[in-house]
């Protein structure tokens, strides 16, 4: 593997409270350590400019691999997370077959080293099936490479099963990851309950369908000790939940997607199923409390919830599409209208809950550049400007609500274990070959 | 009230618009200039030859994927009366049940020649889908629980033709208002028109919020009854909603069934509308719907007029391919 010099960028790593001008060299797979030269390098990129950072992790996309490659496939997914800056991303069982077992995990971390683009780590089930009955073998997932546990889309409905999940996953002290919704409050619902959806004749998800689990999943995880994720956080309540749990010392961790942060649902008035997703658009006060919780470390990070849904399915009747948005190719420059122009977040402050938040909420030896780490880098041109372009996305699926949206920042360049694999000029295809970067 | 008289055509209504999607999105004026041509055309309809040429050679297509009898019907006299050819499609008897989906199906009417869809849906928002995707103007005939404009502007016909007027006037729209696509259309027309619009219910089928459209909003009927110059009586939609909205039919009957003695508490000349199907012995019983106050089958005749007057309005705007399109006239 080659060695690669970084020069002159502006180097952030949260990590490390690290925010400065410099250089950053890998050699074979690993960050060196900073501040020293070393021998000549193959690869020079110049980052004048540019922000320097440990690789982007999302801790929340859908893959679509097995069972609806037509959305999206692991290797198509792992490009579309390098286009996006993302070097790993954790993906979620709601496949067909769920990934409940240790084969099926074991089949995605196989899948992605073939592709050898981003990193993934598959997320596995809590139950069954996903079914919600009984526990998946959570040991076996762990040791095929899972590094937590949901039934994500289909939220552990039963507080008898989710408190013995807590419990149970405390041994491999891992995470469990819900989607808090009480199903029978949403059930035919395609957005958020509330004015917009009265004038819509909508049938609606009320916000307190997520306060309410998100409550019962707090206690749970109170009384148990166990790890609990909240994904996709959505409502003002949710929110304050969550300050609140953490205040008692419950560890609970949270997420927040984009577009709960910059869309709300006065979006679906256009009946375009591209602003239709699960846990809907919500309101203003939602969108400016999960600004809140950002801003105060309530929600410690960000993931995008990718969710690829071919145009023959999307492009539907209202009440007939599957609920989701595709998110990689958008992160950055999403992030950077919503939370670092209006001044709500610093880069630091995106940067961490891109790196080293989820880092350790998934457990995974990432999100850093402290020498002989996993040379994973993104380079990133905060000031590129663009125009939201469905059609040029590497991702299999087009459904995004930010189509034609002029937008600010990019990928740059992106190193994955010490090898560029993605550049302006697009996916590398062949890591290793001598790239123009 | 202004009437065009029968001695001259009417005046050529200024009209921009290539749909009727609802009334949420149309003026104060634009309204009233369809209610004005359907009044012309409810004078037509009195006539012994009730055709008129205004729409010859052009094709309106019926694409009705809920069932409807009433207003399918309307739809298809009032395109033949304006000289158009009709065509039906209904989603049972097509390849909608074979998997087709549902932008592909009205592609394939398109490609027929359609000028006009009138499209009735089960889901909210598949009349304004289609206008993104077909070359015809659309006229939305029901989507869901959204919007139904032809039968606010029916009904509101018939109050005006009645009333002689609605700015003023106090509507009470009574029942499912949460499922009921008349409620919002009429809501969204009758305040801009200038009527007070309460809505009466049980609050488990009055969602939150309709106070912001700027009405009303009361749960028990028979302390609003004596102010109501019109009471529009919605159906249950049983069909829409299976959880339990309200304990039984005969306790929502109690409270807001339209019977006789209830009548008697509003004004002598309370006018009585519903859009129908009516339910007989659930919202209403059988001597108010055929009673004094009852305008529902002038409901049906004005639904004509009005549908006459839409598509004539629209169809100077929908793109014919071939023929020119010559400026819309009434024959006289």
């Amino acid at each position: 593997m080659r060695t690669i010099h970084v020069t002159g960028g502006r180097i952030i790593d949260p990590s490390q409270q690290i925010d400065r001008v410099g250089d950053l060299w890998i050699s074979r797979g690993r960050i060196l350590p900073m501040g020293e030269a070393f021998e000549e390098a193959e690869v020079v990129i110049d980052a004048r400019g540019l922000i320097v950072c440990p690789g982007l992790i999302d801790a929340h996309v859908h893959l679509r691999e097995p069972g609806n490659e037509e959305d999206e496939t692991i290797a198509t997914g792992a490009e579309a997370a390098l286009a996006g800056g993302v070097t790993s991303v954790a993906c979620m069982p709601n496949t067909i077959p769920a990934l409940d077992s240790q084969g099926a995990v074991e089949f995605v971390v196989l899948q992605a080293q073939r592709a050898r683009k981003a990193n993934v780590f598959p997320v596995g089930a809590v139950s069954k099936g996903r079914k919600g009955e009984e526990l998946a073998e959570l040991g076996q997932l762990a040791e095929g490479g899972a590094v937590g546990f949901t039934d994500d889309g289909a939220p552990v409905a039963s507080a008898s099963l989710m408190r013995q999940a807590l419990e149970y996953a405390k041994m491999f002290d891992k995470v469990i990851m819900q989607h808090c919704q009480v199903p029978e409050l949403t059930v035919g619902g395609v957005m958020n309950e509330g004015f917009e959806s009265m004038k819509l004749g909508l049938r609606g998800m009320p916000a307190a369908a997520e306060d309410i689990m998100v409550a019962r999943d707090i206690r749970l995880a109170e009384i148990t000790g166990g790890r609990l994720h909240i994904q996709h956080i959505s409502t003002a309540r949710s929110v304050e939940l969550v300050r609140e749990g953490k205040r008692r010392g419950v560890r609970v961790t949270a997420e927040a997607c984009p577009h709960h942060f910059t869309l709300t649902d006065e979006k679906l008035r256009a009946f375009d199923t591209n602003f239709k997703m699960n846990p809907p658009l919500r309101t203003w006060s939602d969108v400016e409390a999960v600004i809140g919780g950002l801003r105060d470390g309530t929600i410690e990070v960000l993931a995008t919830d990718h969710a690829p849904h071919a145009p023959e399915k999307k492009m539907r009747e209202i009440d007939q599409a599957p609920f989701g948005i595709v998110g990689l190719e958008t992160l950055l420059p999403i992030t950077i209208h919503g939370l670092i122009e209006p001044g709500h977040l610093t880069w630091p402050e995106v940067i961490h809950k891109l790196t080293v938040a989820p880092a350790q909420l998934l457990g995974i030896d990432k999100g850093t550049l402290r020498p002989g780490a996993d040379g994973d880098v993104t380079i990133i041109d905060p000031e590129a400007r663009w125009t939201i372009d469905p059609a040029r996305f590497y991702s299999k699926s087009r459904n995004t609500p930010y189509t034609g949206w002029e937008v600010r920042g990019r990928a740059h360049t992106v190193i994955v274990g010490g090898e560029v694999r993605y550049t302006l000029g697009g996916i590398v295809q062949r890591p290793g070959e001598r790239v123009a970067c | 009230m202004t009437r065009p008289s029968n001695d001259s055509p009417a005046e050529p209504t200024p009209w921009g618009r290539k749909h009727l999607l609802g009334l949420e999105d149309l003026s104060k004026h634009e309204i009233e200039a369809i209610l004005n041509t359907a009044d012309s055309f409810v004078e037509v309809s009195t006539r012994s030859r009730k055709k008129v040429p205004t729409l010859l050679g052009r094709v309106v297509f019926n694409l009705f994927f809920e069932n409807s009898t009433r207003t399918r019907t309307s739809f298809s006299l009032a395109a033949k009366r304006l000289s158009a050819d009709t065509q039906d499609f209904t989603a049972s008897a097509s390849s909608i049940s074979k998997g087709e989906s549902f932008i592909d199906t009205a592609k394939n009417i398109e490609a027929m020649g359609a000028d006009v869809m009138v499209v009735r849906h089960p889901t909210p928002g598949a009349p304004h889908l289609l206008s993104k995707h077909v070359g015809a103007s659309i006229i939305n005939a029901g989507d869901g629980a959204h919007e139904h404009p032809t039968q606010g502007l029916l009904d509101m016909l018939t109050i005006r033709r009645a009333k002689g007027r609605i700015e003023g006037l106090t509507v009470g729209l009574v029942g499912d208002i949460s499922h009921s696509r008349v409620a919002r259309s009429n809501i969204w027309g009758l305040t801009k028109l200038g009527a007070h619009v309460i809505l009466c219910g049980p609050p488990t089928l009055v969602p939150r919020g309709m106070e912001r459209l700027g009405c009303e909003v009361a749960y028990h009927l028979d302390n609003v009854l004596p102010r109501l110059d019109v009471v529009n009586v919605l159906r249950i939609q049983f069909e829409r909603d299976q959880r339990s909205v309200f304990p039984s039919i005969a306790e929502y009957f109690r409270l807001y069934g339209m019977t006789q003695d209830r009548i008697k508490k509003g004004k002598p000349d309370l006018l009585l509308l519903a859009p129908g199907p009516i339910n007989r012995g659930v919202e209403l019983t059988p001597e108010v719907a055929d009673g004094p106050h009852s305008a529902i089958l002038d409901q049906v005749t004005n639904g004509l007029a009005v549908r006459m007057a839409v598509l004539y309005l629209l169809s100077g705007k929908s793109e014919t391919k071939g023929a020119s399109v010559e400026p819309p006239a009434l024959a006289h």
